[in-house]
């Protein structure tokens, strides 16, 4: 049957079952939004800024298994959505991204609103394309959400120029996808995993370190079977919580920057670390050459050949997809007659025991004077059963969110963890909320970040998104300060927030309830009187001590062992 | 270590700055790259010519794997391989220097291409260290223009890298 490139794009968007796109409209798209228009299968979310749209479906994405999928004009629309777009290639996140063009006849020329879309596009996509024949776009955009949803994942952009979305075609969506250079990895290889085994049965000083890969691979009930068979500490990354139960007793919590102590002294002095689905990054393992000080074998489980050995030597690389090749892990070791030197095992969890003593990693003063953050978080933990969806922004409120949040569950901590991108958080609660309809969203932010893409609280109320927005308001970009208190003199260059606005009063102006908090026996109360208000979204600006910083630090460049815990200050 | 680097990537727009792109947004070296279509004229063939550690050989041979548009890679310095570069080179040919000239080309297994009163063009084939050696034997002074291809690549005997 012969449509218009545009009407293909909708029906591909159907043929997908996607049940929310997140856009913009403007002049290259207008036959696409014309489509949109004249059916009801695929639901437009319009937002307020094109970043917002991307970090929409980025948000949809993560806290569903689903592929994302936003709609942007071209020039200005594009360029808008690119930081979207990173945020998702840095993370990982399947998503599919539709941008107008514009006519083929005019590309080069320096058209009103072009932008070579692809060349902006390619250093931070999975892969992308420019659709210059409507007959080509059914099999481009199936392969976009092939290549987005398979292999590790990431954002596919798919670019269409106004004219191909006017002319016609035969329409036929393709079954299936067949790229000839393209093979996703699927089990990992049987000896590999039998050696892994091995190694893991015999370590005297086992630590699991288990990212993001877990989340996206849908493998947190294969990790936390590995974990509890084999009795071994586990951390989970900023991208991996939830991947195992944050509460249970084998969670050492995150390491990293940010991490506990008794986590990062696992992961620097045990004999045997089985990472799966991360990718020692810097803000993990800080200084590579300190890391490697001390000798450890190394098994790595990874999706992505090049995550394997890119800055750790690896003893037993396994590339294969996480939740499979933990699958024949748990196999081969349930079927071994060998089981973990119980003594060995016993030692190895006293000194762990010693360092969670120690370090106490997570541990604050309290005040009844001032709000301090973590109090915040704490409390939201509780009254939320600490089985509500968590967004965050970037900055300190994202690290004692990540700290003191207890994730239980994969996909329900939903933050930008490779690119850090202000702004993310109150766009992303928006895809959550729309996925998760009767479900608690809350989008724990700072006065610094929530102004990034604060112009969403206008979408929220055309929505009606009940999202709690929990900021926590220091009148500093947090996370600067900090850095300039330790690193930069006490010389606090451009990280005080002046003249913000009321934001009692903006989000009443947006239609949405707002609250003042300034002191901590009003936290609570609040806290109750805004998860109570099911159908609104609630503002609600705590006044939190300008002068915390978030403990332990491991400072840039330095090893997991020299850490900086809060009473060493 | 110098490494040479050959594949085979599908013939679309673009997929050639996805190469390039990688290699300077990763900050690796790129000594020289080559490419043009194959007998399957959905493919083109590029050799590229690069230098670095062990683990950044890797890492390179792994992030090219990982572009979508690369069907096949092979890092022809881990085996047998032959390599061939061509090079044009102008030459001011005048006087004595043209004998000379001349002769240095035959010795050289090359071929003069174009004569003009006053020039010569000089075909040559070979290794990179063959095509500088013949550089450095005629002198910079008479050299006018050298164009060179970059270093094409293709395993020894059996060593194959097809579909």
């Amino acid at each position: 049957m012969e449509l218009t490139g545009a009407e293909i794009v909708i029906r591909c968007l159907q043929e997908e079952q996607v049940e929310y796109v997140f856009g913009y409209p403007g002049g290259a798209v207008l036959f696409i939004y014309d489509e949109l228009f004249k059916q009801d299968k695929v639901k437009h979310v319009l937002v307020r800024h094109e970043q917002a749209a991307v970090h929409a479906a980025d948000g949809y994405s993560r806290s569903t298994e689903k592929v994302g999928v936003a709609i942007v004009t071209s020039g200005p629309g594009l360029t808008n959505a690119v930081t979207g777009i990173a945020t998702a290639y840095m993370d990982s996140i399947p998503m599919v991204i539709i941008s107008g063009q514009v006519p083929t006849y005019a590309i080069g020329e320096d058209a009103f609103q072009e932008v070579d879309a692809v060349g902006i596009t390619r250093p931070c996509v999975k892969h992308n394309f420019l659709v210059k024949d409507p007959k080509d776009i059914a099999a481009t955009i199936k392969k976009a959400f092939y290549l987005a949803s398979t292999g590790r994942p990431g954002p596919v952009l798919v670019d269409i120029p106004k004219d191909v979305s006017n002319q016609k075609a035969h329409f036929e969506y393709p079954a299936s996808v067949n790229i000839r250079s393209y093979h996703p990895p699927g089990n990992g290889d049987g000896g590999q995993i039998k050696r892994a085994a091995q190694m893991l049965l015999e370590a005297k000083r086992p630590m699991i370190y288990a990212g993001g890969g877990v989340v996206l691979s849908g493998a947190s009930g294969q990790l936390t079977d590995l974990v509890r068979l084999l009795g071994f500490p586990v951390t989970n990354t900023l991208m991996g919580l939830g991947g195992y139960p944050a509460t249970d007793r084998q969670s050492l919590g995150m390491p990293g920057m940010h991490g506990t102590y008794e986590a990062n002294m696992a992961m620097h002095h045990c004999d045997v670390l089985l990472a799966v689905g991360a990718r020692f990054d810097d803000r993990v393992i800080g200084n590579v050459e300190h890391f490697a000080q001390e000798q450890r074998k190394i098994i790595h489980i990874d999706i992505d050949p090049s995550s394997i050995a890119k800055r750790v030597k690896v003893d037993v690389p396994i590339v294969g997809d996480v939740k499979l090749v933990l699958d024949e892990l748990l196999g081969v070791l349930r079927s071994s007659r060998q089981k973990p030197d119980a003594a060995d095992l016993a030692a190895w969890w006293k000194q762990v025991d010693e360092w969670r003593a120690k370090g106490g990693g997570l541990r604050y003063r309290n005040s009844s004077e001032i709000i301090k953050p973590q109090f915040v978080i704490e409390k939201l933990y509780e009254i939320t059963g600490g089985d509500a969806y968590i967004t965050s922004d970037v900055g300190q409120h994202q690290m004692w969110t990540a700290q003191y949040y207890k994730f239980d569950k994969p996909r329900r901590w939903v933050n930008s963890g490779g690119l850090g991108t202000m702004g993310f958080g109150l766009p992303a609660a928006m895809g959550v909320q729309l996925a998760h309809p009767g479900e608690t969203v809350a989008c724990v932010t700072g006065e610094g970040s929530i102004q990034m893409n604060i112009q969403e609280l206008s979408t929220c109320k055309q929505f009606r998104l009940p999202i709690k927005v929990v900021a926590l308001n220091n009148r500093y970009l947090g996370m600067v300060r900090q850095w300039q208190e330790f690193f930069h003199g006490n010389r606090y260059s451009e990280s005080y927030m002046d003249a913000l606005p009321d934001f009692v009063k903006l989000a009443e102006a947006y239609g949405h309830v707002g609250m003042r908090i300034d002191n901590p026996s009003d936290v609570e109360p609040a806290l109750k009187e805004a998860f109570a208000r099911k159908n609104d979204l609630v503002f609600m600006d705590f006044r939190t001590d300008s002068t915390e910083n978030v403990f332990p630090m491991v400072p840039g460049g330095k090893g997991l062992s020299e850490v900086i815990l809060a009473e060493d200050l | 270590m110098r490494h040479i680097i050959s594949l085979l990537m599908a013939n679309e727009a673009g997929a050639l700055s996805r190469v390039a792109g990688l290699f300077s947004a990763r900050g690796y070296n790129i000594e020289s790259l080559s490419v043009a279509p194959t007998e399957d004229t959905t493919m083109s063939r590029m050799t590229i010519v690069t230098s670095g550690s062990d683990a950044v050989i890797e890492q390179i041979n792994k992030q090219l794997n990982k572009l979508v548009d690369v069907v096949a890679v092979m890092d022809l310095s881990e085996g047998e391989h032959l390599e061939r570069e061509l090079m044009l080179v102008k030459v001011r040919a005048q006087g004595d220097d043209r004998e000379e000239l001349k002769r240095m080309t035959d010795i050289f297994c090359g071929r003069v291409i174009e004569v003009s009163n006053s020039t010569y063009t000089i075909e040559l084939t070979g290794e990179g260290a063959k095509l500088n050696n013949f550089l450095e034997t005629i002198g910079r002074e008479l050299i006018l223009e050298t164009v060179r291809t970059g270093a094409s690549g293709i395993g020894s005997g059996e060593r194959i890298l097809k579909l």
